[in-house]
C-alpha cells in the first residue's frame, strides 16, 4: 500500500493491474485516453493491450476475452459507447464468464466532446450495474469491485467516471499488484453466445431475474450512504456527491449515490424521514427520478423544477446555488464575482507548423464556393479558418458530404477526416459514396497518428500500442480496394503541389480522394526533426496581413508589419503565401 | 467550506501548468497533507488557456469556486486577467512578466494589449510581477520558468520550502535537476515575505 499524488486515470490504470487485468482494450477519446496510455508505459505487462480501431470493435474484442474467463476492460468515452451500443445491448443477455468492465467516461459541460449524454442511461438501458464513483479514491477502488460483482452476475458492469475524476488529481492509496494471470479458455456454450431469438428470450428472461440480486449486493457493498441529520435531505451523486459533502450544511441529512440500480426500498425509508429533498446530480436526472417515484408527500427539489440545470458542470457553487433557492441555507456562501470582460480569447488551435492548416487554406482558395463536411479531430479546429461547416461524429465527414451531394446541392462538397477517425468508421463510408455514386472530394488528414488525443497509434502509424512494430496500413490501397479511381497523395507543406493537386481532382468527377500527409507537427518535433525557422524581412513587409490571416500562432503582427515568433516549427509554408516574398529562412547564425 | 488552501495556476497550453501542480501535490504527499487538483487536458492543451486548481489540505472535489482562491500564479500576463476573479478578495497574486498573445489578437478588429496595458490592469497591492523567464535562463534554462515563478510564489504557499525542492526533484526530468533545483532557490530569492 502506498499513498501517490495521480491523475484520476492514472489511478484507474493502476487499480487495473491490482485487480489483475488479463485484456484492455479501448478507442481514445477524452476525458478516457489516459488509462492505457498509463498502461502502455508498463513493461512486459502481462496482459494483452491495444488501441483498437473503434469502440464497437474494442468492445467486442474484450467481450471475446470475457468469454474465455479473462479479466477485460475496454475504455471509451461517452460518445464512444453509441458506437459500442450494439454489442453492450446484447451482451448483458449472453453475459460473461470472466470479468467484464466497460469503462465509460462522461464529459460534462462538453469540454471536448460533441455532446454531453450520460452513460448511466446506457447501464440502465443494457440492464447492467454501473459505478459512479465521486472522486479519485473511489474510481480506483471501482476497478476492483467491478471486476468481482462482474464475475459474482456473470455480467458486464460499467465504471462511468467523468471528466473532473479522469482529469483531476488526488493523494490516492494504491493497493499491491496482482499477480494473478488467467489464459482465456473457451468452452462452447451455444444456448449462451448465439443470440437466435430461441436462446434470446430465455437470455432476456434470466439478465431480469438477476436484477433483484445486484441490487441486494450494492447494498451491501456500502456504495450508498445515508446520513440522517435532519428534516430536510440533500442526495446526491457521481462528483456531485463530492460537492454536497463540502457545501451542505451539518443539520441537514445527506445521501449518496455511487452504484445503480439504486434499492428503492433504501431510497424509500431515506425519503420517508424528511419533509423536503433536493436532489443533486450531474446530466440526466436519474437519480431524481428514482427519489420521485419513492416520495409521497415531500417536497422534491431538483432538475424537473428549476432548481437545478440538465446541462453542464456543476461545483461547490451550483450546489451552495440550489441550497440557497430552496431555502436549505439562508444566503450563497460564496461570492458573485465578474471575469474581465473583452480579453482577446484564447482558444485552442492547430499548431504552428500543423499539416493541416496548409491543407485548409489550398482547398478553400480552390473550392471558394465549397461545402466543407468534417469530422472529429485536432482538424475540427479548422472551424476557425473557415473551413469546417459540419461536424456530426466520428466517421460522418464521407457520409453527411455524401448526403449533401446526392440531395442534389450543384455546389463542389469537400469533405476532411483524419486518418484514425477514416479507420475508425470512415472507411464504410467511403465505399457507399463510391458505390452509389456521389460526386465530392475526400481530404484524408494522414498525420499518421490519433493526435487530438494525446498521439495513440493507429494502423496508419506502424506501431501497436505497446511498441511493437507492424507493417502500417497502405491508405492509397485501401482508398482503391473501395473503388475510388482518383487517389492523390500530397506534402501539404508544399503549398504549390497541394494546390495544384487540389486544381486537379476538382476537374474530376465521381468520389476523388487526396490523402495530405506529413507527420504531426509535435511527433516530428519529439522524434528529433529540426527545421530552420522563418523570419520576416520588415523592409519588404507591405502589411498585407495574408500571412496573418493563415492563422498560424507563429506569426504576430505589431506596428503595422507581421513578425515570426519562437513557435515557428519552419513548416515555410508562410513563405510561399507572402505575395511579396517577404518571408524567408532564418539564416544560421 | 474547503478548509485548506487553495491556489490556481494559469497559463497556455504547453508552459508546464502541470508539472507546477505536480510539484504541489508532491510536497502535499511529503507533508502527509491530503490534495485535489483538477486540471485542463485534451483540446484544450493545443495553445489553449489553461489552468490548473491545487486544493492543500482538500478533501472533497477538486474545484476552486471562482473568488475563493488563496492564491493565483499566472505564466502569462493575460492569463492572469482572465482568471484573476478567481482570487479571493485580498489574497496574493504572481504573475511571470511574459505575455504571448494569442492569435486572435491579430486578426480580431480590438486595438492589440501590450505588456504595459496588461500590467496596468494588475496593478494592485496583491500583484506582484516577477520575469521568471529570465531567472530560469540564467539558472541554465527558460524550460524551468514555471519552477522558477514556483520559487517566487513559494513564500505564499503554507508548505515547507525543503518539501517543494523535494517536489521539485521527483517531477522534473532526471537531467534536469540542478537546472531547476537553481531556477527554484533563484526564484524564491527574488521575492522575500
Amino acid at each position: 500500500m502506498k499513498r501517490r499524488y495521480l491523475l484520476g486515470n492514472m489511478a484507474i490504470a493502476h487499480a487495473c493491474r491490482e485487480a489483475g487485468v488479463d485484456f484492455v482494450c479501448g478507442y481514445p477519446g477524452t476525458p478516457s485516453s489516459e488509462i492505457i496510455d498509463t498502461l502502455r508505459q508498463v513493461q512486459n505487462p502481462g496482459f494483452h493491450l491495444e488501441w483498437s480501431i473503434n469502440e464497437k470493435i474494442a468492445y467486442e474484442n474484450a467481450l471475446g476475452a470475457a468469454w474465455c474467463g479473462c479479466r477485460a476492460l475496454v475504455t471509451m468515452k461517452h460518445v464512444g459507447v453509441n458506437v459500442a451500443a450494439d454489442p453492450l445491448m446484447t451482451s448483458s443477455y449472453t453475459g460473461v464468464t470472466g470479468g467484464f468492465v466497460l469503462l465509460a467516461a462522461d464529459d460534462p459541460f462538453a469540454h471536448s466532446s460533441q455532446n454531453e449524454q450520460d452513460s448511466r442511461i446506457y447501464a440502465s438501458f443494457a440492464g447492467i450495474p454501473c459505478i459512479d464513483p465521486s472522486g479519485i479514491q473511489e474510481a480506483h477502488d471501482a476497478i476492483t469491485d467491478a471486476f468481482e460483482l462482474s464475475e459474482e452476475f456473470g455480467l458486464p458492469v460499467m465504471v462511468r467516471p467523468t471528466t473532473r475524476i479522469c482529469h483531476s488529481k488526488a493523494d490516492v492509496l494504491l493497493g499491491e499488484l496482482s499477480e494473478t494471470r488467467r489464459t482465456g479458455s473457451f468452452t462452447k456454450n451455444p444456448k449462451q453466445y448465439v443470440v437466435i431469438p430461441a436462446h434470446t428470450r430465455i437470455l432476456h428472461r434470466e439478465l431480469i431475474e438477476k436484477q433483484p440480486g445486484i441490487i441486494k449486493r450494492l447494498g451491501e457493498c456500502n456504495f450508498n450512504t445515508a446520513e440522517i441529520r435532519g428534516e430536510k435531505a440533500v442526495i446526491a451523486g457521481g462528483i456531485s456527491a463530492a460537492y454536497a459533502r463540502e457545501t451542505v450544511p451539518e443539520d441537514i441529512s445527506l445521501a449518496t449515490i455511487a452504484a445503480y440500480p439504486i434499492d428503492e426500498e433504501w431510497l424509500s425509508d431515506f425519503v420517508s424521514r424528511h419533509t423536503e429533498i433536493l436532489v443533486i446530480e450531474e446530466m440526466m436526472p436519474v437519480i431524481e427520478s428514482a427519489v420521485r417515484e419513492a416520495a409521497s408527500n415531500q417536497k422534491i427539489y431538483g432538475k424537473k423544477n428549476g432548481y437545478l440545470p440538465y446541462d453542464g458542470e456543476f461545483s461547490p457553487a451550483t450546489v451552495a446555488k440550489a441550497l440557497a433557492a430552496c431555502g436549505f441555507i439562508e444566503e450563497n456562501p460564496y461570492l458573485a464575482v465578474q471575469p474581465a470582460e473583452n480579453l482577446p480569447i484564447r482558444p485552442p488551435i492547430m499548431c504552428a507548423g500543423c499539416m493541416h492548416r496548409s491543407t485548409f487554406f489550398a482547398m478553400k482558395k480552390v473550392f471558394k464556393d465549397g461545402i466543407f463536411p468534417s469530422d472529429i479531430g485536432c482538424y475540427t479546429l479548422g472551424l476557425q479558418l473557415g473551413a469546417v461547416d459540419t461536424t456530426i461524429c466520428m466517421g460522418a465527414a464521407i457520409t453527411v458530404a455524401s448526403g449533401i451531394n446526392l440531395s442534389g446541392e450543384s455546389r463542389d462538397v469537400v469533405c476532411t477526416i483524419g486518418d484514425s477517425t477514416f479507420l475508425h468508421t470512415g472507411v464504410p463510408g467511403l465505399i457507399n459514396a463510391v458505390y452509389n455514386g456521389s460526386d465530392i472530394v475526400v481530404i484524408i488528414l494522414d498525420n499518421r497518428i490519433t493526435a487530438m488525443t494525446g498521439h495513440q497509434p493507429n494502423p496508419n502509424t506502424g506501431q501497436t500500442a505497446c511498441g511493437t512494430q507492424s507493417p502500417p496500413l497502405s491508405l492509397e490501397a485501401l482508398c482503391r480496394s473501395c473503388g475510388v479511381s482518383v487517389v492523390e497523395t500530397v506534402d501539404p507543406y508544399d503549398l504549390t503541389n497541394l494546390l495544384e493537386t487540389m486544381k486537379k481532382v476538382k476537374a474530376g468527377r465521381g468520389v476523388r480522394v487526396v490523402i495530405a500527409r506529413q507527420p504531426c507537427v509535435i511527433v516530428s518535433k519529439r522524434e528529433g526533426v529540426k527545421r530552420r525557422r522563418y523570419m520576416v524581412e520588415e523592409e519588404t513587409c507591405t502589411s498585407c496581413r495574408l500571412c496573418v490571416r493563415y492563422g498560424c500562432p507563429a506569426i504576430e503582427y505589431h506596428e503595422e508589419k507581421a513578425s515570426v515568433n519562437d513557435l515557428c516549427m519552419g513548416c515555410g509554408v508562410c513563405a510561399d503565401i507572402c505575395p511579396e516574398g517577404a518571408i524567408r529562412q532564418e539564416v544560421k547564425r | 467550506m474547503n478548509p485548506g488552501f487553495d491556489i490556481m495556476i494559469v497559463g497556455i497550453g504547453g508552459q508546464g501548468t502541470i508539472l507546477a501542480s505536480n510539484v504541489l501535490g508532491e510536497a502535499c504527499l511529503i507533508e502527509g497533507r491530503s490534495v485535489r487538483g483538477a486540471e485542463t487536458h485534451g483540446m484544450a492543451q493545443r495553445g489553449g488557456s489553461v489552468e490548473s486548481q491545487i486544493r492543500i489540505g482538500g478533501i472533497h472535489g477538486p474545484l476552486i469556486v471562482p473568488g475563493t482562491a488563496d492564491l493565483l500564479i499566472a505564466f502569462d500576463l493575460l492569463e492572469a486577467v482572465r482568471y484573476r476573479h478567481f482570487l479571493k478578495p485580498g489574497r496574493k497574486m504572481i504573475v511571470n512578466s511574459q505575455l504571448v498573445l494569442p492569435t486572435s489578437a491579430f486578426t480580431s478588429e480590438q486595438a492589440i494589449l501590450t505588456a504595459a496595458d496588461i500590467t496596468d490592469m494588475l496593478s494592485g497591492p496583491e500583484t506582484t510581477i516577477v520575469d521568471a523567464t529570465a531567472i530560469a535562463t540564467a539558472a541554465g534554462s527558460p524550460l524551468a520558468a514555471n519552477i522558477a515563478l514556483l520559487g517566487a510564489a513559494s513564500h505564499a504557499i503554507p508548505l515547507d520550502t525543503e518539501s517543494l525542492l523535494e517536489g521539485v526533484r521527483r517531477c522534473v526530468p532526471q537531467k534536469t535537476i540542478a537546472i531547476n533545483e537553481q531556477a527554484f532557490l533563484d526564484g524564491r530569492a527574488v521575492l522575500q515575505p
